[in-house]
């Protein structure tokens, strides 16, 4: 293996201390020398760094981070120069399979297509499209996602449509919309080359955006480094950079931020300009955030008073921050209310629209943003909005088709909602593309035995076997990244294009093929009688053309983008269009957000029980362009550590593994990093329960139970954390997926599931 | 004066509502939205029945059965099925709408006895009424085409 870096030993590479602008590194990892190199980006974390695919003979043979790109300047984290080695395991799908009398037996893809053909049409005859659902990924490439949307709501119109986003970064976009009308992260990466201050909320950015963290450690190493606030129960890779780490208990995310807020404003340290300019909310948010002393919040959070004080200072008084959040915030206790205290901590200090100053509602997935772009979501095409007419008429006039076709008469359904339906019944075709959700479910017994019922048929459209395609009615083999031409955009509203290196394995099929497939196979057509889809998408860059009328006059404007546009340079941002051909680093500069009642994407939410505002409602309040400061109390958390279950327990993810390790697991570096699952307890716990590092543990919920071999300190007492990537398809001699153990609950709001806290209990299995 | 009547009837539909939320949140726990909304909008309830209870003791010991009879005639029986949840939000709709009543005609009265307190009283009472009546409403929009075309 020819590597510039042994990324695994040494996980973020040399410093190279900077101030205003990132020098360029260019990692490579090769099994030989390439033939030749195709223009790609990294699927492994929502980072989306610029990579070349190194291709000998056919076959993939590494990569190289692309020194041109914006986001990573060449820079690749360990899952970037590892992971490709997946592509070429041999345990890839090549051939559709069929369950035939309990079995799943190869199949042709006429002979499974027809069957899940068959099976829609029936289905919609006795039980309307309504009985039909359709779970999907933060992996797919933005054109797959714009198919399925316009398969799903123009050609089913079906509204049970979502991804595991929901289970990832549906509070982002919960937040982002809360606060400013419109999904969109309002900042740009290149922020961190300039900023005075970084917060990090429930955010493990060392472990999760390697790269992104490799920028934030080479300005810690530069001439003038930022001051650094992490704010996360464990001691982490990031906490252990930072300048003042709060480890608040676990569900106590909204005292901690109301309690940053409020010494904010008591200090004076807010720009009441802006705030009278460009905001609606501010003496609610006030009052509400009034109450939380320092004190208080040291009571009820553990952090203390003086480390919230020397936060806020910090918070207070730079003139540039950025801050991110993750599921930290995400997969916990009042989740998109905690998220919207970080925009408010933007919104008071007017630190948003200009270089330097940025939020970053971070996503888990690669490709998250595009599910909720193209509306293979819940969220409809274009950041549209569900409930204004005006928007349903725009997609329908784009589609030729009536827009009551589009499902709209309510919320989208969410995720948790669709396999309810699939438990009670009442959705009786499941369609999961490119997830493994008896990994990432939250508590995976419930999950299985709904995938299992007898009445629910089950389409599983993915590249490896899972625990998932196991109880899969039919299987359809997909091609992945390398395999396939198309685009996806990052965190920071960077697309990207990943031309296909490679042929895909057998008879595998990209995504984008097989939903065009079955459109032209249940024969979708328009108002005209003219083929929904299949007359005019023969390849991705005609579904890209078509994206790109879709988002014309929406925040997320593609039009001044292209596959030839994309291909040779950098990644570009949206905004993209005449106005701004080059994209724009920043969204708001003017203090101007995307809540006029026309143009918002959602009316907004009451923030303790989320209900969403209705249209009458909030052309009442009048927004015209103002954000919104939005302020809640505390609330406990919903299971609560007591005597039968006296352990917090808390779930993340390690920095070798990527989404239930379908692919990281594969690659035999990643694979050997990080083998397995584990319980991580504090000395104190450890040392109560007569536990020694290695020891085997069992952990028990109200739900279910692991076992997994302990690891000690680095954490609270009271405490424990198991990564959640783990699954049984390399190892099932015991249980070990910690959602085993995890609640089915979610955030009012963004319908995302808790999986930051249980209550659980231990005890030692052997020596 | 007929004000303790209508207190009276108003702390009894609070009481109800309070009962009324966490039957409904007891009986669909399979649904944990539904359980857990349903007992903190149970606990709103809880409280708007002990503020008025101040009220009831400051104008009289007066009081009216008839929200009870109300309650017993919706929930008439323990329901499955996906239909039981809707009927149990429409329920809860309408207890909610019994309550929120209430609270406009006391609100009334207290403007005509320049009851500073009552109006306080109701000012945040009756917020949080309504926000209930929303939420009920939205998941009852959420549920009613599920249930009434594809379930069974």
């Amino acid at each position: 293996m020819i590597q510039t870096r042994d990324s695994i030993q040494d996980i973020w590479g040399p410093r190279l201390g900077y101030e205003g602008q990132w020098s360029v590194r260019v990692d490579e990892r090769l099994e030989v020398e390439p033939d030749h190199w195709v223009q790609s980006a990294c699927v492994l974390c929502s980072n989306g760094c610029g990579v070349d695919i190194g291709v000998k003979e056919g076959r993939i043979v590494g990569v190289r981070g692309r020194a041109v790109d914006s986001v990573n300047h060449g820079r690749l984290g360990p899952k970037g120069l590892n992971g490709w080695v997946a592509n070429n395991s041999p345990d890839r799908l090549t051939k559709p399979l069929i369950r035939r009398n309990g079995q799943l037996e190869e199949a042709t893809w006429d002979e499974a297509m027809n069957l899940i053909v068959q099976k829609s049409k029936e289905l919609i005859e006795k039980h309307t499209s309504s009985s039909i659902g359709f779970y999907t990924s933060g992996q797919l490439f933005l054109e797959e996602y714009y198919a399925l949307g316009i398969v799903g709501k123009a050609g089913l119109g079906t509204p049970h449509m979502d991804g595991n986003t929901r289970l990832c970064t549906a509070t982002a976009a919960a937040a982002l919309k809360e606060s400013f009308g419109s999904d969109g992260q309002p900042g740009s990466y290149s922020d961190l080359d300039t900023t005075e201050a970084i917060l990090h909320v429930g955010h493990n950015i060392a472990s999760q955006q390697t790269v992104l963290w490799m920028r934030v450690l080479d300005r810690l190493a530069g001439p003038n480094p930022p001051k650094l606030v992490v704010i996360d129960p464990r001691a982490t890779y990031t906490a252990e950079k930072a300048t003042v780490h709060l480890a608040p208990r676990v569900g106590t995310n909204v005292p901690v931020m109301n309690g940053l807020l409020h010494l904010i404003i008591e200090a004076g340290h807010i720009n009441q300009e802006y705030i009278d300019a460009h905001t609606i909310g501010f003496e609610e948010l006030k009052q509400v955030v009034a109450k939380w002393t320092p004190e208080r919040v040291e009571q009820l959070t553990g952090v203390p008073a003086a480390k919230l004080r020397e936060a806020a200072h910090i918070l207070g008084t730079c003139n540039t921050l950025v801050s991110t959040a993750l599921q930290g915030v995400y997969q916990s206790m009042q989740a998109t209310a905690a998220a919207v205290q970080v925009n408010n901590l933007h919104l008071l200090r007017g630190l948003i629209g200009h270089d330097g100053s940025g939020i970053y509602q971070m996503n888990g997935q690669p490709t998250a943003q595009n599910t909720r772009e193209c509306g293979a979501d819940g969220d409809l095409p274009g950041f549209r909005n569900w409930s204004n007419e005006k928007h349903i008429q725009e997609l329908a006039d784009l589609w030729n088709v009536h827009p009551d076709q589009i499902p709209h008469w309510a919320p989208p359904t969410h995720a948790m909602q669709i396999w309810r339906y699939c438990e009670q019944g009442s959705i009786k075709m499941l369609w999961i593309s490119a997830t493994n959700p008896l990994v990432s479910m939250p508590d995976l017994d419930r999950a299985r035995k709904i995938l299992a019922k007898d009445d629910l048929f089950v389409v599983v459209q993915d590249a490896f076997p899972t625990e998932t395609t196991a109880l899969a009615d039919v299987v359809l083999p997909a091609a992945i990244w390398g395999e396939k031409t198309g685009c996806f955009t990052n965190v920071g509203r960077t697309v990207h294009i990943s031309h296909k290196a490679v042929d895909p394995p057998g008879k595998a099929r990209s995504d984008f093929d097989i939903f065009v497939d079955y459109s032209r196979r249940m024969d979708f057509r328009d108002k005209d009688g003219k083929p929904l889809l299949t007359s005019t998408w023969q390849t991705t860059e005609d579904g890209f053309n078509a994206w790109r009328e879709c988002t014309r006059g929406r925040p997320c404007d593609y039009t001044g983008l292209s596959y030839a546009k994309l291909t040779g340079g950098s990644g570009i941002q949206w905004p993209c269009n005449e106005q701004y051909p080059d994209g724009k680093k920043h969204l708001y500069e003017n203090g101007v957000f995307s809540t006029d009642v026309d143009y918002c994407e959602d009316y907004g939410h009451d923030l303790e029980t989320g209900t969403p505002r209705s249209q009458d409602d909030y052309k009442l309040l009048d927004p015209k362009g103002k954000a919104f400061l939005k302020g809640i109390d505390y609330e406990p958390p919903h299971e609560k550590p007591d005597a039968q279950y006296p352990l917090w327990l808390t779930t993340g993810r390690v920095v070798f593994h990527f989404h239930t390790r379908t692919k990281t697991g594969r690659s035999r570096e990643l694979q050997e990093a990080a083998p397995d699952a584990y319980v991580q307890l504090s000395t104190e716990d450890a040392a109560h329960y007569g536990i020694v590092e290695g020891d085997m543990i069992e952990v028990k919920s109200r739900r279910g139970k692991v076992q997994e071999p302990a690891r000690v300190g680095d954490i609270e007492p009271g405490l424990i954390f198991v990564p959640f990537h783990y699954g049984y398809w390399d190892q099932d001699d015991r249980p070990r997926a910690v959602n085993e153990l995890t609640l089915t609950e979610w955030d009012p709001i963004s319908k995302q599931p808790h999986f930051k806290y249980a209550a659980v209990r231990i005890r030692k299995v052997n020596a | 004066m007929h004000l303790p009547y209508y207190l009276g009837l108003l702390e009894n539909s609070e009481k109800q509502l309070t009962e009324a939320f966490e039957y409904v949140a007891n009986h669909h726990h399979d649904e944990p939205d539904i359980e857990q909304m349903c007992q903190k909008l149970s606990a709103w309830s809880r409280e708007h029945h002990g503020k008025v209870q101040g009220f009831v003791e400051k104008y009289s010991e007066e009081k009216s059965n008839e929200p009870s009879k109300l309650k017993r005639d919706l929930f008439a029986e323990p329901r499955s099925s996906s239909l039981a949840l809707l009927r149990d939000l429409h329920d809860l709709w309408l207890l909610v709408q019994e309550v929120q009543l209430c609270w406009v005609v006391i609100q009334q009265a207290a403007l005509g006895l320049r009851d500073e307190e009552l109006k306080a009283c109701y000012a945040f009472c009756s917020a949080r009424t309504k926000r209930q009546a929303e939420w009920l409403l939205s998941r009852i929009k959420q549920a009613a085409p599920q249930t009434l075309l594809v379930a069974e």
